[in-house]
């Protein structure tokens, strides 16, 4: 049966050795200059390479005085810190998301298809937001407690205080848990009522059930939405930042910029990313077991129907959640926005906008127009080469941003050197720093770390594009641009304009890459943000999170109506 | 015979439209039944009401005696002792074969359970996957992991919800068959849902033809093809046509290619209209009633052929331009057009009056 219908297959496609060229031919590429497609993932991959390279290998150079002192006196404490953090936020988003996904995949309860899509909105807050809104209303001087004092007198000595690490575990949890969330609800929506039906015709309870059939199933959906979070929480600088909880991140960022030790940020960041790196290891598992336990999706069972406190505690459940995560955060900096909005809504404000927009554009410009040629690049010239050097690309997502932020900087300021020393030798001339501290640098760094989150839409677009739909393109006399603007373009344009709406959101909110790479002088929202929180200045900070979190519901609606359709 | 399965008048609704209406049948201990229908006939639901994934809003089901679905009561799906064959299987992905199977002994002791595993394994020839996980199995595999499964603990009664939909033609012959062999050995008694007849006509010892939510008729697949209750029974088991007749007396009717004498309709009671004198009936002739014979008289015009291998299904267009299909040994190969020489041999009259449905 295959040997029957490979001639036909072959119609237009195969050359004169038999083997099949590539799906898709540009008029102005020959088939020698096609061979060059699979240079740019791997090009692309070095520039990944190169900050990992720096930094890990700062692990085996010697270090400075500064490491030493570092080493001596702080790292234990980052070590614990991060332990602790990385350990409680991990098991909060867990327990968070799962139950969150269960309830409203699987159980009716007054509210649920509100909840559905609204327990997703809190992706709409950076972490850092949600840190200084609740530092602002909970800490001492803030309204709760002054408010409670003036009730109870001033021993508030019952009052946790949210100056902790509790504090950030839980600012954390409200932030993250959304990515177990959404990968847990989808698998309990695909899996969990048909083989819960199975595991009841074979005499267990529905509890039963969820706790042998329904979780285990989904575990590897769990566990790929908790790495994410954890990844986030690595990588977190803003938040931790806003409650002084020193993790690796505040660190690097304080050995270079307060202590001007670039060795000792890039030492510090080579433990980061080692620990970061067994993480990556772990998701890509938990990520090739889900392709083995996916299951079409079969026919809908009835919800599960709870008595009546218990739907109502379920209702509680979920509106708390929203409540602290988003709700509260958001009408706390409207009243602060709005306090602070005729004194601050000024030409500068203008400027950190500009700032933020004009950043984003040029990232998205660059990230899309390289995931782009990347996918291409994969359709073109698949091979082990090529799949191994997108896999790496992509792995720039899970890079902290501090990380990154050192392990650019680092060569470019030796390319820097050795451009101005050559400048010196041959022309006798001064030209100062070249690449440093321009955007260009910024814009390399960001396109690393949200390569892969413009990439995955793309790539998904692309595969829906199939070899048989070129053929058939083909086989109707299109080729070249006419098929790349009739066929290709309108299929891929959901997809690029998915990963342009997420790249641009994300570098929106991006703050250490932006804070530590920027020129001088460049200050956007988020930068913005990071220097009123640390004086401590909630109300000023409002304004610019306010344009952030409006950014943020962006693809976040777009989102939910394309999950509508 | 001891009656194990009874529905009485089940009804149930989806919103406003009534998918199950007023069902009723009775099922004998150890036998195979079936519910045969077109899709959105309610007969999966029909499966769903039985296993307790669905209410019924009106009548009962018994099992043994004991009411497990009415208005007022609901036993849970895991106390009513049925177990069920998913359509798209529902194997637990996490779990090997051996551990799927065993997933419904919970209550067994240990070396009863792993004695009744390796029963189990061996009833449907998967002894030597035991250790794979369901990704790692074919379709085939999979669905005798699925029988297992949910035979592994001696179900009262076992529901097979369109169990070979999944498979692709060439196997669901064989192994309809073979399910069929291992549900006797087992001594089950057993319910499939299917919309295709070569399967029910395989498995089944009883067959429920579905329409519209009720059961047209309740027979054995050879009633079912040869005695008809009704319209849609006689078209939508096997081929045929409807020729018009006239009623010469109370065993002979008279159509266009002769008369035929015979059994009257089995449901015809006394009493009934349908074969008084001088009535015009529509007789149903299947293809295996028309035979075709070079020396006879009648000769029909060849509209369309369809070979089948060993025969020849031929539509023919009658000299009065009615038309009627017949099945001819293949070696009668004849061309479109040619006209071939047909003769009337019915064993069985099938005849309903030109108003009823």
């Amino acid at each position: 049966m295959e040997a029957g219908t490979e001639p036909e297959k072959g119609i237009g496609t195969t050359d004169s050795q038999g083997t099949r060229k590539g799906f898709f031919s540009l008029p102005t590429l020959s088939r020698h200059a096609s061979r060059g497609w699979r240079l740019i993932p791997l090009l692309v991959a070095a520039l990944v390479l190169i900050p990992v390279g720096t930094v890990v290998s700062s692990l085996f150079t010697p270090a400075g005085e500064v490491w030493q002192h570092l080493a001596e006196t702080t790292l234990p404490d980052l070590l614990a810190n991060t332990f602790w953090l990385a350990l409680g936020v991990l098991a909060g988003v867990t327990l968070l998301g799962v139950s969150l996904a269960w309830f409203t995949a699987v159980c009716e309860f007054p509210g649920r298809q509100f909840f559905s899509w609204a327990l997703l909105l809190p992706f709409a807050m950076p972490a850092y937001v949600t840190a200084f809104v609740a530092l602002g209303l909970f800490d001492y001087i803030g309204p709760v407690q002054t408010t409670l004092r003036e009730w109870f007198g001033p021993d508030l000595f019952w009052f946790p205080n949210v100056r902790s690490r509790t504090g950030v575990i839980i600012v954390m949890i409200l932030a993250f848990y959304p990515y177990v969330y959404l990968l847990a609800r989808n698998a309990f929506l695909t899996q969990g009522k048909r083989s819960l039906e199975a595991a009841q015709s074979l005499g267990l309870s529905r509890t039963q059930g969820f706790f042998k059939v329904a979780l285990p199933m989904a575990r590897p959906w769990i566990a790929g939405g908790a790495m994410l979070a954890l990844m986030e929480t690595l990588a977190d600088f803003g938040t931790v930042a806003v409650f002084n909880y020193d993790t690796f991140t505040t660190a690097i960022y304080k050995a270079w910029f307060a202590m001007f030790s670039l060795p000792a940020a890039s030492q510090l960041a080579s433990l980061l990313i080692v620990i970061v790196f067994a993480m990556i290891i772990l998701e890509q598992q938990f990520r090739s077991q889900m392709r083995y336990a996916e299951i079409r999706q079969s026919a809908r069972a009835h919800l599960i129907t709870l008595s009546g406190w218990q739907k109502w505690g379920v209702t509680g459940f979920a509106s708390a959640t929203l409540f602290f995560a988003f709700l509260l955060p958001v009408a706390q900096l409207g009243i602060w926005a709005t306090r602070v909005f005729a004194r601050d809504f000024d030409q500068r404000y203008l400027e950190f906008l500009w700032h933020s927009l004009l950043l984003s554009g040029f990232a998205v410009l660059l990230t899309c127009s390289v995931a782009l040629l990347m996918v291409y690049a994969a359709r073109r010239q698949p091979g082990r080469a090529t799949r191994a050097a997108v896999r790496i690309s992509t792995l720039g997502y899970a890079l902290p941003g501090t990380v990154l932020a050192v392990g650019i900087f680092i060569p470019i300021a030796w390319l820097d050197n050795q451009l101005s020393e050559m400048a010196m030798q041959l022309f006798h001339m001064e030209t100062g720093l070249l690449i440093q501290g321009t955007l260009a640098t910024m814009l390399i760094a960001y396109m690393t770390r949200f390569l892969a989150v413009s990439y995955s839409p793309i790539d998904s677009a692309m595969q829906r594009i199939t070899s048989s739909i070129d053929e058939a393109a083909m086989g109707l006399g299109l080729s070249g641009w006419s098929m790349l603007r009739r066929i290709h373009l309108p299929m891929l344009r959901s997809g690029v304009f998915t990963a342009a709406t997420l790249v641009f959101v994300d570098v929106m909110k991006e703050m250490p890459i932006t804070l530590m790479t920027r020129p001088f002088g460049w200050d956007t929202l988020a930068v913005r943000i990071f220097e009123m929180t640390s004086e401590g200045e909630w109300e000023q900070a409002a304004l610019p999170a306010v344009a952030l979190v409006l950014a943020g519901l962006l693809p976040l609606i777009f989102f939910m109506r394309q999950s509508e359709k | 015979m001891k009656t194990l399965l009874e529905l009485s008048a089940i009804r149930h609704a989806y919103g406003q439209q009534r998918v199950v209406n007023d069902l009723s049948l009775t099922l004998g201990k150890g036998i195979i039944g079936c519910l045969l229908g077109p899709s959105g006939c309610g007969k999966t639901t029909v499966l769903r009401c039985i296993a307790g994934f669905e209410p019924v809003s009106a009548g009962k089901i018994l099992l043994n005696g004991t009411v497990l679905s009415s208005s007022s009561v609901m036993t849970p799906p895991e106390r009513r002792h049925i177990g069920m064959v998913f359509q798209d299987y529902a194997l637990f992905p996490h779990l090997s074969v051996v551990d799927n199977i065993g997933f419904g002994l919970h209550s067994m002791q240990k070396g009863e359970r792993s004695a009744r595993i390796a029963e189990m394994l061996k009833t449907v020839g998967l002894a030597d996957s035991a250790k794979k996980y369901p990704h790692q199995l074919s379709g085939g595999q999979q669905q005798r992991v699925a029988l297992a499964r949910a035979l592994a603990p001696r179900p009262e009664l076992l529901l097979l919800d369109e169990p070979f939909s999944n498979l692709d033609v060439s196997l669901r012959g064989r192994l309809s068959l073979e399910v069929r062999d291992i549900l006797k050995s087992q001594n089950a008694t057993a319910i499939l849902v299917t919309h295709d007849q070569d399967e029910a006509f395989a498995i089944a010892d009883e067959i429920g033809v579905m329409h519209h939510g009720e059961i047209q008729q309740w027979d054995t697949a050879y009633n079912l093809y040869h005695k008809p209750a009704n319209r849609f029974v006689a078209n939508f088991i096997g081929e045929g046509v409807f020729l018009p007749g006239k009623m010469l007396a109370r065993q002979q009717v008279e159509i266009e290619l002769g008369t035929l004498a015979g059994d009257i309709p089995h449901q015809c009671a006394p009493d009934c209209r349908l074969c008084q004198e001088g009535n015009v009936v529509d007789v149903l002739i299947r293809p295996d009633d028309i035979v075709h014979d070079d020396a006879s008289p009648v000769q029909a015009k060849v509209m369309q052929k369809a070979f089948r291998g060993a025969d020849i299904l031929y539509t023919l267009q009658l000299p009065g331009g009615s038309t009627a299909l017949s099945l001819v040994p293949s070696h009668h190969n004849h061309a479109i057009g040619e006209k071939i020489g047909i003769r009337l041999e019915a064993e069985h009259v099938v005849a309903f009056s030109q108003t009823a449905p």
